[in-house]
Parts: structure tokens; C-alpha cells; sequence
């Protein structure tokens, strides 16, 4: 077992493992503090298929930003297990049901995908890379790149206006 | 390293993420499920360009960077949905005091 497959495997049982505890965990605090673990392993990946700049942006936007967020406003809540809301035992049966019966279908279905077989490049190749990614995003991607400009004034505006104690 | 394998974790992540949505009932868990969704179809754009790129590499040295930018612009919307998001979660619960989701049934009366 080289080392590039046990990395896969330990971080695809990372992943897995803090993506169910996010669900399972009774305080949120904890979901959060498991999504960001989540979102490492995830990181980890693109490393593992050099995809640095993605990797990074994810550990930045996601792990850093996003998640700090969210865990702030858990906090000015101040929620914890005790505040949890109660749900019937059999509706929850019946939403991991349902998740693993989509589970279920969509492997069944890979069993005659056409890209079966294939394989991904990990360790090398260059299009990960900040430099390659940069000139395509600044000369085939730029109108989308100004309009998420607009897209996160609009955002702003927006949080700022919902969040507002107004009337 | 295989895609299938790619395919598979992408998948389990996502119906880990549904089976949150529909098993909890705090709204921020709820969110942060959605979070986890949108991550494992990243991991799964992700491998899919690496994996056209090792498929045309010697024709275009470029083939397949366009699956990381789509990655890149779903951080984009990602980042901005959240801030928006919490911004209404913060409102439900000033104006109800509870981020359960079973009050807000208010359209059913």
C-alpha cells in the first residue's frame, strides 16, 4: 500500500467519520468544530491531487471565514445541548432512510457509468497551480469573475438590510 | 487512483449532509449541512478535472482547469449564501427566540 492511497483512505475516514459526527453531535458548538475538521479533510484531498490553490481557498474561505462566522452566531445565540430542539424518534429513521436510500441508488447507478474505470491524477499535473489558474480566470473566466463582484455587494447589502433592527 | 473512489466519498458526504437536513431541526445545523453538501460536490468537480486532465493533457496542456474554476466561483456564491443566510437566521431569532425550523409553520395557518 503506497503512501498516496493510505493518505486517500485516512483522509477519505476522516472526512466521513467528522461529516457524521456534524450530524449526530447534540451541541451545536460541536457540529461546528467537526465541520471544520470535515473541511480539513476535504483540503487534504486537493493537496493530495495538487490542487493547491483550491485546497487553500478552502481552508481560507471555509475552515477560516465561514466557519468563524457561523460559530459566532451560535455563540451570540448562545445555543447548547439543553436548548436543542427534540425530534421524533421515527422521523429521524426515516430521514436516514431516505438518505441512504439515495446512497443506495446513486452507487447502484455508478455500476454503469460511462467514466467507470478511469483514473485521476494525484500528486502532479500543473493546472492547480495559482499561475494557471490565474491566467484562466483573468482572460476565458473574467466576466463571471466581475460579476461575482456584483454578486457580493449585493450580499453585503443584503446581510446588512436583513440584519438591521428596523420597525 | 481510481474515480469510482472519488465518486463514492462525494456521494456518501452529500447523503450524510440530506440525511442531516431532514434529521435535525436546528436551523444552523441545517445550514451547515447544506455547507457539507456543496463541499462534497467541490471534492467531486475537483477530481473530475484532474481526471480530464489526465485524460487530455497531451492535446491541451490546460484540459480540465475549467472544473477548478467552477469550484472557485461555488466558494464565491458559497461565501456570499452564508452571509445572507445567517443574516435570516439572526432575524427568525430575534423575532421568534428558538432557531427550531417546526416555527416557522406560520403559511400553514
Amino acid at each position: 500500500m503506497s503512501v498516496t492511497v493510505f493518505l486517500f483512505y485516512f483522509l477519505s475516514v476522516l472526512a466521513l467519520g467528522s461529516a457524521i459526527m456534524v450530524v449526530i453531535s447534540r451541541n451545536p458548538v460541536y457540529s461546528v468544530l467537526w465541520l471544520i475538521s470535515t473541511f480539513f479533510a476535504i483540503s487534504g484531498h486537493y493537496i493530495l491531487m495538487n490542487a493547491q490553490f483550491i485546497g487553500i481557498v478552502n481552508l481560507i474561505v471555509y475552515a477560516g471565514a465561514i466557519m468563524v462566522l457561523f460559530l459566532f452566531v451560535i455563540m451570540l445565540m448562545n445555543l447548547n445541548a439543553e436548548s436543542e430542539p427534540k425530534k421524533n424518534k421515527w422521523l429521524k429513521l426515516a430521514g436516514v432512510v431516505s438518505g441512504g436510500c439515495l446512497l443506495l441508488v446513486m452507487v447502484a447507478a455508478l455500476k454503469s457509468a460511462e467514466v467507470k474505470g478511469e483514473l485521476v491524477q494525484v500528486k502532479e499535473g500543473e493546472i492547480g497551480l495559482i499561475e494557471n489558474l490565474g491566467k484562466a480566470l483573468f482572460t476565458d473566466f473574467v466576466v463571471p469573475f466581475e460579476i461575482s463582484s456584483i454578486l457580493f455587494l449585493s450580499a453585503m447589502v443584503g446581510a446588512v438590510v436583513i440584519g438591521k433592527k428596523g420597525d | 487512483m481510481k474515480i469510482e473512489y472519488y465518486i463514492v466519498l462525494s456521494l456518501a458526504l452529500f447523503c450524510i449532509g440530506i440525511a442531516g437536513v431532514l434529521t435535525r431541526r436546528n436551523a444552523i445545523v441545517i445550514f451547515m449541512c447544506i455547507e457539507l453538501m456543496l463541499n462534497a460536490v467541490n471534492l467531486l468537480l475537483v477530481a473530475f478535472s484532474k481526471m480530464h486532465h489526465l485524460a487530455g493533457a497531451a492535446a491541451n496542456p490546460m484540459a480540465g482547469i475549467d472544473g477548478q474554476l467552477f469550484v472557485f466561483f461555488i466558494m464565491v456564491v458559497a461565501a456570499a449564501e452564508v452571509s445572507v443566510g445567517l443574516a435570516i437566521i439572526v432575524m427568525m431569532y430575534r423575532n421568534v427566540h428558538s432557531v427550531d425550523v417546526n416555527f416557522l409553520n406560520r403559511l400553514k395557518h
